[in-house]
């Protein structure tokens, strides 16, 4: 097993998503065969090579530090699922 | 010819001669979806009132000589793209109701070169799956099969191109998803460059290999296409500063003397023989148009899929952390539930499962105990990857091979199979590793008519080359003209 249940739960945990048993035990045997696939990149020797993130070697684009007009409130909370028209409003935290 | 039948070049002409006004063209275009949506459903969102008002609009500004580059063409677009009060869905439940404030780049530029907007496009889920059957609205179909998929990421904005409810368009490209949708919709799809054209307001899937480019009936209309949307933008760091050249320019330079490299681990067991055929057939036509056809090796290519499943999932669980039902989006909030209730029952109730898969693993190939492992490992093999094609580019000018391993398969074939499905982008995934452009130009049918696609990829920015080949290619041949049975 590369995976199990177990760890298919802390890993739905960290991803914040709440999983059915069904799904909990579909993504358990499609991850370890997803997974058991990617054991492919273990064969090839990758020592002293560096990573790459990037393929283009874009580095520091820098503009002025200047204020720009972005959204307003208004637009900006147009999409809110709850606002008083200044915040964004959501449930109790503490 | 019927107007849903025009490429773009034929119609910005019959328009510049004021054969036909655009809201002409757009009405007959709206009639054209009318007949074929039904069957294709490559739309998810119509935009008809506000059509015929760009297409008046257009007109107007025809007649004062101030028409743009695209003035009053109407086409629909990926729904991918923000656009500023139309609602942008990303083919996912969790933004059925978000409605962008504000246009991507790409969108900025278009409408200012004078599209006419007919609606957005269907597609996988944030363009995760290669088939469109991970909507969250139900699949497209493949206009040359309506039971076969129209491929995907794409697939909604293929469609429509090849069914003739869109008369250019522009997709995005992860993995593959422009050219393998092209491949199997019968036209073409051109990834540029990575950074040659702003993300900016494009919905971010894997931020590192996700490019927007053309989907057209054409080789010279992608060109057109591309000159407009392409360019440093300062709202995308990664947007690339290098001067945009004249596209059109490069059409006529044909392909004598080009140096086209045939890589091995292109033409493998497991490539289907009508692909196999199609694709020589096509690099023969350019052999004898004067290019020479060079055998290379990308000795990495096998290890490009394991790669970029690890990448574009990190990528992505990290990108789609941003759906958490807090400022716009699907918001679950029960009684009595607090916060943390509210971010699960949010996105476990708003995402499909293919996403939630790609979460998951790129969640899991980032946690810790795992990341050398997975991440890190992939980083590397990425270098390794880019390396082939920098060593491929010192003896070829630009590469061919097929787009994907078969023509279009059956709706609902692969959809309980992944890894399966993930074989789709075998031929394709390796250019967004590697951040190179690529196209994919229409080049003859299977025995069952599903249409075939040739790949030409060149190095970085050397977009002008894939389209002199691509040119060159539909000068010689006519599978480009050819219309689906609709």
């Amino acid at each position: 097993m590369k995976i199990t249940a177990e760890e298919v739960a802390h890993v739905a945990a960290l991803a914040r998503l709440r999983l059915s048993d069904q799904m909990s035990a579909k993504l358990t045997e499609q991850l370890n065969d997803i997974l058991t696939a990617m054991d492919k990149l273990a064969q090839l020797d990758t020592s002293g090579v560096p990573s790459t993130n990037h393929a283009l070697e874009l580095t520091g684009a820098m503009r002025p530090d200047q204020a720009r007009p972005g959204l307003d409130h208004q637009r900006a909370l147009a999409n809110a699922p709850d606002s008083d028209g200044q915040s964004f409003i959501v449930p109790k935290v503490i | 010819m019927e107007p849903h039948e025009l490429t773009l070049a034929q119609a910005l002409e019959l328009l510049a001669k004021k054969e036909v006004s655009s809201v002409e063209l757009t009405q007959a275009l709206l009639a054209r979806m009318e007949a074929t949506e039904p069957s294709v459903n490559a739309y998810l969102t119509t935009t008809p009132e506000l059509a015929l008002e760009q297409a008046q609009a257009a007109d107007q500004a025809r007649a004062k000589g101030e028409a743009g580059p695209l003035c009053g063409v109407p086409a629909g677009l990926k729904d991918v793209l923000c656009t500023q009060g139309v609602r942008t869905t990303c083919g996912s439940k969790i933004l059925e109701n978000f409605v962008p404030p504000f246009d991507a780049f790409l969108v900025a530029r278009l409408k200012q070169a004078g599209m006419v907007l007919l609606g957005k496009h269907n597609m996988d889920e944030f363009a995760m799956g290669s088939s469109t059957e991970n909507s969250g609205f139900g699949p497209s179909h493949n206009p040359w099969d309506l039971d076969a998929i129209p491929g995907g990421s794409s697939g909604g904005t293929a469609a429509s191109v090849a069914a003739g409810t869109s008369l250019f368009s522009v997709g995005t490209d992860t993995g593959g998803s422009i050219r393998q949708p092209a491949s199997h919709c019968g036209v073409v799809g051109m990834k540029p460059t990575y950074g040659r054209v702003s993300r900016f307001g494009l919905v971010a899937f894997a931020s590192s290999l996700d490019q927007a480019g053309p989907i057209t009936r054409t080789v010279a209309d992608a060109a057109a296409v591309l000159q407009v949307i392409a360019g440093h933008d300062p709202a995308d760091s990664t947007s690339a500063p290098q001067p945009v050249p004249d596209y059109s320019a490069a059409l006529g330079r044909g392909v004598k003397g080009l140096k086209l490299g045939v890589p091995a681990e292109f033409f493998v067991e497991g490539l289907d023989q009508e692909v196999e055929q199609s694709v020589k057939a096509a690099m023969a036509v350019l052999e004898q148009q004067g290019a020479e056809l060079v055998p290379i090796s990308l000795p990495h290519t096998d290890y490009a899929l394991a790669a970029y499943y690890i990448i574009a999932p990190a990528e992505a669980s990290s990108n789609l952390a941003r759906y958490d039902g807090v400022k716009y989006g699907m918001s679950v909030r029960r009684e009595e539930a607090g916060l943390l209730d509210m971010y699960l029952d949010s996105r476990s109730q708003g995402f499909g499962d293919e996403v939630i898969r790609r979460i998951m693993l790129g969640t899991y190939a980032l946690s810790a105990g795992y990341y050398d492992a997975y991440y890190g490992k992939a980083g590397q093999v990425r270098t390794l990857i880019r390396r082939d094609f920098d060593q491929a580019f010192e003896q070829v000018d630009a590469i061919v091979g097929p787009v994907t391993p078969s023509p279009a398969f059956g709706l609902g074939q692969k959809v309980d199979d992944p890894l399966q499905m993930y074989l789709s982008d075998v031929f394709t995934l390796s250019t967004n590793l590697a951040g190179l452009p690529g196209m994919s130009v229409p080049c003859g049918f299977s025995a069952k008519g599903l249409p075939i696609g040739l790949q030409i990829i060149a190095p970085h920015f050397a977009e002008e080359t894939i389209l002199a080949v691509g040119a060159a290619y539909q000068e010689a041949t006519d599978h480009h003209h050819k219309r689906p049975p609709l």
